[in-house]
């Protein structure tokens, strides 16, 4: 018996809906409708008013927050960015074996594969008071007191932001340069460009599209992020995730919904402006 | 061969250091962990010993380590089979241009750039005002899944935009059923890429910590064991149970890698024995 290739279709993509309709789309609406209800100490109640947008939005915090945000993301996107393409480069065009090749790349996505949190912990004993980095300053002569700036700060928030993401640009990257025709690079160099000219002019324009799918990773992570910036800052810092999850702690749900969904919207506009350059599913 | 460029000795000294970057601070903590008994969270090493994780072996002061490691244990296999089985069936049916293919591929993409505190946030919320109560292997189980799919169905694009179509047709013109191209051609050759969206689905879920923060109730699984010991453990024992975990990761990983190995080995094998019959 055949059945018409549509229902086919259908029954295989039923699951995958189901999942997404029930743990993605109704979260999500199930925020928005929260976001309009009421809290007291202890509980939430159903209501449909502005409150918590109104507060949300005149409290000067929010603002701060925001920026706060869009700081640790960009600093983070220019690092990774820096870093994941050069690494990116190194593999594709300089590496000569695929055997070598297939090593090399592994060693680079194994870390993804391990847990974030270990790897924050595994910070600590670099940067803390008397720390590795702070100790082989000192004994270099480079400075005499410890820096106090290494560990819960700015810097070592965005440090394991990159340590942590910078995997998620090299591996789209890489993926979009080893399918560059390597004949563009030859011709590039027989018609008397230099090397730098051929990375900027050839290459780099050839690799946008992973360049946008590794760009969206990194954003999208770093400011969905919370658990890096309090655990890094030593609660010190703020950003809008770490906002959503104070309010949380203290039950304030309608309020957390509220701040998450202003979030949401943020990040999906970002996301509309990177996907006009990509199309994903071609690039795969 | 010829010559290599001065850029290649530059470029593979930054990839060193990358990789240092990020292994190094992993390396150091494995070596802090065999700290002595009286050493701290720091260099100097105060002797070398086990003593960290004897005390994650013995001491249940520390928390349920061990049953938070068993709850991991079975969310990421009950994680990575329906990872495996879905995806596989999304990426056949997004084969085909069926009605509502657009939509369903930007919810995976949503899936995958939302920030996962919304769904914690969203799935808990539900779980409350519905009156069920949040478990790791419900709701704990359904988020990850949305941290987990998108992947196994981005692997399935790029696998199936390199898949020879030529294969199933000839097995279609053979006779053989929908279901015998699916089970007898398309699934053995793309077997080695089941096996890495089997390893992200896993793994994925045995360190998932922000989308089961709120959705996995009052039994923790191993991520959020750890994340409740930085604040009030100020021993090496994390290090010693960062370590392990690390080390099992490692072991998991290198599994799949050997069994990719295997089945790409069996393959030009078969190849080689089909062209010498020939």
């Amino acid at each position: 018996m055949r059945m018409p290739r549509d229902i086919i279709a259908y029954l295989q993509a039923a699951p995958l809906m189901a999942v997404l309709l029930t743990f993605l789309i109704a979260p999500i609406l199930m925020i928005v409708v929260v976001s309009f209800w009421g809290a007291t100490e202890f509980s939430i109640y159903p209501a449909f008013q502005f409150d918590n947008y109104a507060f949300l939005f005149g409290s000067p915090v929010t603002y701060k927050v925001f920026f706060a945000t869009f700081k640790y993301a960009f600093i983070t996107w220019g690092f990774t960015l820096a870093i994941g393409f050069t690494v990116a480069y190194f593999l594709a065009f300089h590496v000569r074996t695929q055997m070598m090749q297939t090593v090399l790349f592994l060693l680079c996505t194994i870390p993804f594969l391990t847990s974030n949190i270990i790897r924050m912990i595994s910070w600590i004993p670099f940067l803390g008071r008397n720390g590795i980095a702070n100790q082989t300053l000192i004994s270099w002569g480079i400075i005499d007191e410890p820096l106090e700036w290494l560990l819960y700060s700015d810097f070592s928030v965005i440090l394991a932001f990159v340590h942590l993401y910078t995997l998620f640009m090299v591996v789209p990257i890489f993926n979009t340069m080893v399918r560059i025709d390597k004949s563009f690079v030859e011709a590039a160099y027989d018609n008397g460009a230099s090397g730098f000219q051929t990375l900027w002019h050839v290459i780099v324009p050839l690799t946008k599209p992973g360049i946008m799918i590794g760009s969206i990773f990194v954003i999208t992570l770093v400011m969905g992020d919370f658990i890096t910036v309090r655990f890094m800052s030593g609660s010190q810092k703020a950003n809008v995730g770490r906002l959503i999850s104070n309010d949380i702690s203290l039950l304030q749900y309608p309020s957390a919904a509220a701040t998450a969904v202003v979030l949401l919207i943020t990040v999906l506009l970002v996301i509309g402006i990177l996907l006009r350059f990509v199309n994903i599913r071609k690039e795969l | 061969m010829e010559k290599r460029p001065r850029s290649f000795y530059v470029l593979a000294s930054f990839f060193s250091l990358f990789l240092l970057f990020l292994y190094g601070p992993t390396l150091t903590i494995g070596l802090l962990s065999f700290q002595g008994p009286k050493g701290g969270l720091t260099f100097p090493m105060q002797g070398m010993s086990f003593n960290w994780f004897r005390e994650l072996f013995e001491q249940q002061a520390v928390g349920d380590i061990w049953g938070s490691f068993r709850r991991s244990l079975t969310l990421g296999f009950m994680v990575m089979i329906t990872t495996v089985i879905v995806s596989v069936m999304a990426g056949l049916a997004f084969r085909k241009r069926f009605k509502g293919s657009a939509l369903l591929f930007y919810f995976a993409i949503t899936s995958l750039v939302i920030p996962s505190i919304l769904i914690s946030l969203g799935v808990g919320l539900i779980f409350n005002q519905l009156g069920f109560k949040v478990h790791w292997a419900t709701s704990g189980f359904g988020s990850q899944l949305t941290w987990t799919l998108p992947f196994g169905l981005l692997i399935m694009f790029a696998v199936f935009n390199r898949f020879d179509k030529s294969f199933e047709e000839a097995a279609r013109d053979q006779g053989a059923s929908s279901w015998q191209v699916i089970w007898h051609v398309i699934v053995p050759i793309i077997a080695p890429s089941l096996i890495g969206v089997a390893l992200f689905g896993f793994t994925l879920s045995y360190d998932e910590f922000a989308r089961t923060l709120l959705t996995s109730g009052s039994y923790n699984t191993l991520p959020l064991e750890i994340f409740g010991m930085t604040t009030n453990v100020t021993t090496p024992v994390i290090y010693a149970l960062g370590t392990f975990t690390t080390f099992f990761s490692l072991i998991v990983i290198g599994l799949f890698l050997v069994i990719v190995w295997l089945l790409n080995k069996r393959r030009t094998l078969s190849v080689a024995r089909t062209k010498e019959a020939a």
